[in-house]
């Protein structure tokens, strides 16, 4: 579909000259330089914060930069807005897709494009194109009803659409199965074959060494360094990333393995979400001692999963779910956690925390009703016990490192990875028996990553049956004990982590578990 | 004219003005908006309308009065919520309450005198048909205006790019702000289009169905448009069937009074908004269904991050 260039020799696309931008007082890009090449894959790496977003805004015209210029095929140029950026030939596939669930594949493709690209038959153009790519879409399809790989097709096909010259990335694997991954990995490379080029940002470097032939790091806002990822290590990668060499989490394996605390016999749950995911015949035990981790891509019942054990979504006819030996089916989430069991929920904000409340007022949703603290924090008539509330903030901040402007500051002025410490600690300070966490590090740095990852099995370790469900695979290899797969609402035997390789949970993310997949044609 | 033709004619007349205003609503929330100020636009074109032909002595001239008197409420609307960002909800209270008011102030004068009322439609041969000759060819012209308004927008919203912009900024205005669309002005655009059609609505009220000025004429009917817009999950073919459905209801609740059925007068005359309750709750249950036509940001304002 591109048109090959007769040259290869690789030219200058795009180039970033000496680019600021600031917000208020903060520089989130300090004076970067980049310069893109046709025929290339092109990394931008760094840490969340670290301004990889706000650079490929200013390049997609979503932002315009404070200071500096950008060069396009060696002109300066203004990129005034998005819609301009795709007429000079660039296209980006966002981390969250702006697609509209409502709307058919073609519609949705239709409202990105410019006016001479829409006439003719669009759809049969998309069917085709997706399948010269080795990305089948159907374009009648509801949106609603795609997988999140799916969806990311469709983003990648419309970008596709416009012929782009130059083809930006945000996290495009972050959402995939390793072998979805691998199937998008042989499209980037045929269009850089065919002369685009490609900016690549992820976190995962075991990929950017695998198919990026540049590399560009970021932190703070500054360039750091310019590399070839061929020749660099992960290791090497992590360290330019985050400045100092990552804290390495330790595993003790020796720990003892006790009785089951948690269990799930036949569960069944349809979903109470509009686009939601019915749970089919779940079963799983999670011993004291032991970390079980559900590997398995987004949307695919792992919310579903955490708010029946959670307590949000309750059945009182049931006998599915047993806490401590307990049937649990009908307890209200206090009364789960009276038995010993803490939850952690995958948004920190708005579900593990409310944003406009200070962190004592926070610990006081999530602790009030435990009898774990040295004397009740409602004392009834007698008000609430700010003096050990205060006391607990104190020791949460210090056990966890949540940093902070104020002791007791508002949840919503947190950064991310210092909620995230703040919500898991809450609950770990509790020392609970059964803990149960929906995505124990996402969107979080490699540092605040690898302390709560170590509190997580330190917690294991003092013998607490813990369940987490994660997206992220070197999580789960790192934490794991056990690990199982979720798709589509269903939920593999658990196998030792030892037992598994990368390639085997690839095949099961992708349903290989499933009684139903050949129905379903997977 | 046999009774059924006349409760029929009835049922069409009293079905009309509850589809004026609600297509033009369907359209607005498409977008996004959620306006609940139907109330205020409606008497507010009732009363303007009435005036205007009152005036001149040319109904049309009222018609046209009516529409553009409700566009007018309908961007004070626009103007407080997509520019000022206020409340959508607080917003289309405040208007119906303050259209109730400006409406009986400005026809405090024209209380009690006589209206002018739109001629129907009289097609030669056709509209002396038996039986279907009134009821097809020999309606007041709003009635066709309402029906090919409805066919319009049901058009516009399926086939055209138009309409797909439309949707797509009901559902995700971050996405359709993100790909370059204009969402605020497309909001306003169907605000104004709703102003319109309310205002029709307003002047079918006091230029046909009563062509008098009575205060707080529209007497809730911009409640029920409003109900209608859910119970048809914002399909306009649905919409024209529980306009007709609800008129239906009205209009028979009416004759069985007349007709003296035991059944108290204020129960009857609450059938229609006890409909509306029950549709809303059979709607409810299906969630799936009606979620899909759902506009997802509905009643949410758009500030872009810029």
């Amino acid at each position: 579909m591109l048109n090959k260039s007769n040259n290869n020799a690789p030219m200058t696309l795009l180039q970033v000259t000496n680019i600021s931008k600031k917000f208020g007082d903060f520089y989130a890009n300090d004076n970067l330089n980049l310069s893109i090449e046709t025929g290339k894959v092109h990394a931008l790496l760094g840490e969340n914060g670290a301004g990889k977003s706000t650079l490929v805004k200013m390049m997609y015209g979503a932002l315009q930069p404070t200071s500096g210029s950008i060069f396009w095929q060696g002109q300066e140029t203004l990129i005034a807005s998005p819609a301009h950026a795709r007429e000079l030939g660039i296209g980006m596939v966002f981390q969250h897709f702006s697609l509209f669930e409502a709307l058919t594949v073609a519609e949705n493709i239709s409202l990105a494009l410019p006016v001479q690209l829409r006439q003719g038959d669009l759809s049969q153009r998309i069917a085709d194109l997706s399948l010269d790519y080795g990305l089948p879409l159907n374009p009648a399809a509801l949106v609603a009803d795609l997988s999140v790989g799916e969806r990311q097709r469709i983003e990648i096909v419309r970008c596709l659409l416009q012929q782009p010259k130059l083809l930006i990335m945000d996290e495009p694997t972050a959402v995939l199965t390793p072998q979805e991954a691998q199937a998008l990995f042989s499209t980037l490379r045929r269009l850089v074959e065919e002369g685009c080029a490609v900016l690549y940002i992820s976190h995962r470097l075991e990929e950017v060494k695998q198919i990026c032939h540049d590399a560009t790091i970021l932190r703070h806002g500054k360039l750091v360094a310019e590399v070839d990822p061929k020749v660099e290590t992960a290791a090497t990668l992590a360290q330019l990333m985050v400045g100092s060499s990552v804290h390495q989490v330790s595993r003790n394996t020796n720990g003892e393995i006790g009785e089951v605390l948690l269990s799930l016999s036949h569960l069944y749950q349809s979903s109470s979400a509009p686009f939601g995911v019915d749970l089919v015949d779940v079963n799983l035990q999670v011993k004291s001692g032991e970390i079980l981790a559900i590997a398995g891509v987004a949307g695919n019942g792992q919310g579903e999963l955490f708010s029946v054990i959670s307590g949000e979504e309750r059945n009182p006819q049931q006998h599915f779910i047993s806490l401590l030996g307990q049937v649990s089916d009908g307890l209200n989430i206090n009364q789960r956690r009276l038995l010993g069991a803490a939850f952690v929920p995958e948004e920190r904000m708005g579900h593990g925390a409310v944003e406009h409340l200070s962190l004592t007022d926070n610990i006081l949703l999530s602790r009030h009703a435990c009898n774990d603290t040295e004397s009740p924090l409602d004392r009834g008539w007698f008000g609430i016990d700010r003096r050990q509330l205060a006391q607990l903030n104190k020791a949460i901040s210090i056990n966890y490192d949540v940093r902070k402007s104020r002791e007791d500051d508002v949840a919503g002025s947190l950064s991310g990875g210092n909620l995230q410490k703040f919500v898991v600690g809450r609950e770990l300070n509790r020392k609970p028996k059964v803990l149960v966490i929906n995505q124990p590090t996402w969107g979080v740095d490699a540092g605040a990553a690898a302390l709560i990852r170590q509190a997580v099995i330190d917690l294991s370790r003092q013998g607490s049956a813990i369940l987490i469900i994660s997206q992220d695979l070197d999580e789960i290899f790192e934490l794991a004990d056990t690990i199982a797969v979720i798709s589509r609402g269903q939920l593999s035997p658990s196998y030792a982590a030892s037992e598994l390789s990368r390639e085997k949970i690839g095949l099961m993310m992708a349903g290989s578990h499933e009684q139903t997949a050949q129905a379903a044609g997977a | 004219m046999s009774p059924y033709e006349a409760i029929l004619l009835t049922i069409i007349t009293a079905s009309t003005p509850l589809l004026l205003a609600a297509i033009g609503e369907l359209v607005v929330e498409r977008s996004g908006v959620l306006n609940l100020g139907i109330e205020g636009m409606m008497v507010m074109g009732a009363v303007c309308g009435f005036a205007a032909a009152h005036v001149t002595g040319s109904a049309w001239l009222g018609v046209i009065a009516a529409t553009f008197a409700g566009i007018a409420t309908s961007l004070l609307f626009g103007l407080l919520t997509q520019t000022l960002m206020t409340n959508q909800v607080a917003t289309g209270l405040a208007i119906t309450l303050l259209g109730l008011g400006l409406s009986g102030l400005i026809g405090s004068g024209f209380v009690g005198l006589p209206g002018v009322k739109l001629a129907n439609v009289s097609i030669p041969w056709l509209s002396d048909l038996p039986y279907v000759g009134r009821l097809i060819f020999g309606q007041d012209p709003l009635v066709y205006v309402s029906i090919a308004l409805t066919a319009a927008v049901a058009y516009t919203l399926n086939h055209t790019r138009m309409g797909l912009i439309i949707r797509a900024v009901g559902q995700n205005h971050a996405s359709a702000h993100a790909l370059g669309y204009r969402v605020v002005a497309v909001r306003y655009a169907c605000i104004a289009f709703g102003g319109a059609t309310s205002g029709l609505a307003g002047a079918y009220l006091s230029l046909v169905y009563t062509p008098q000025w009575i205060e707080n004429m529209t007497a809730g009917r911009g409640w029920i448009a409003l109900a209608l817009v859910v119970f048809s999950t914002w399909l306009p073919g649905r919409l024209a069937a529980g306009a007709y459905l609800f008129g239906g209801v009205w209009i028979l609740g009416l004759y069985a009074q007349g007709m003296g059925v035991g059944i108290p007068s204020q129960l009857l005359s609450s059938l229609p908004y006890v409909a509306t309750i029950l549709a809303l709750v059979i709607i409810s249950t299906n969630r799936r269904l009606s979620l899909i036509n759902t506009p997802a940001s509905l009643g949410q304002g758009f500030v872009p991050d810029r």
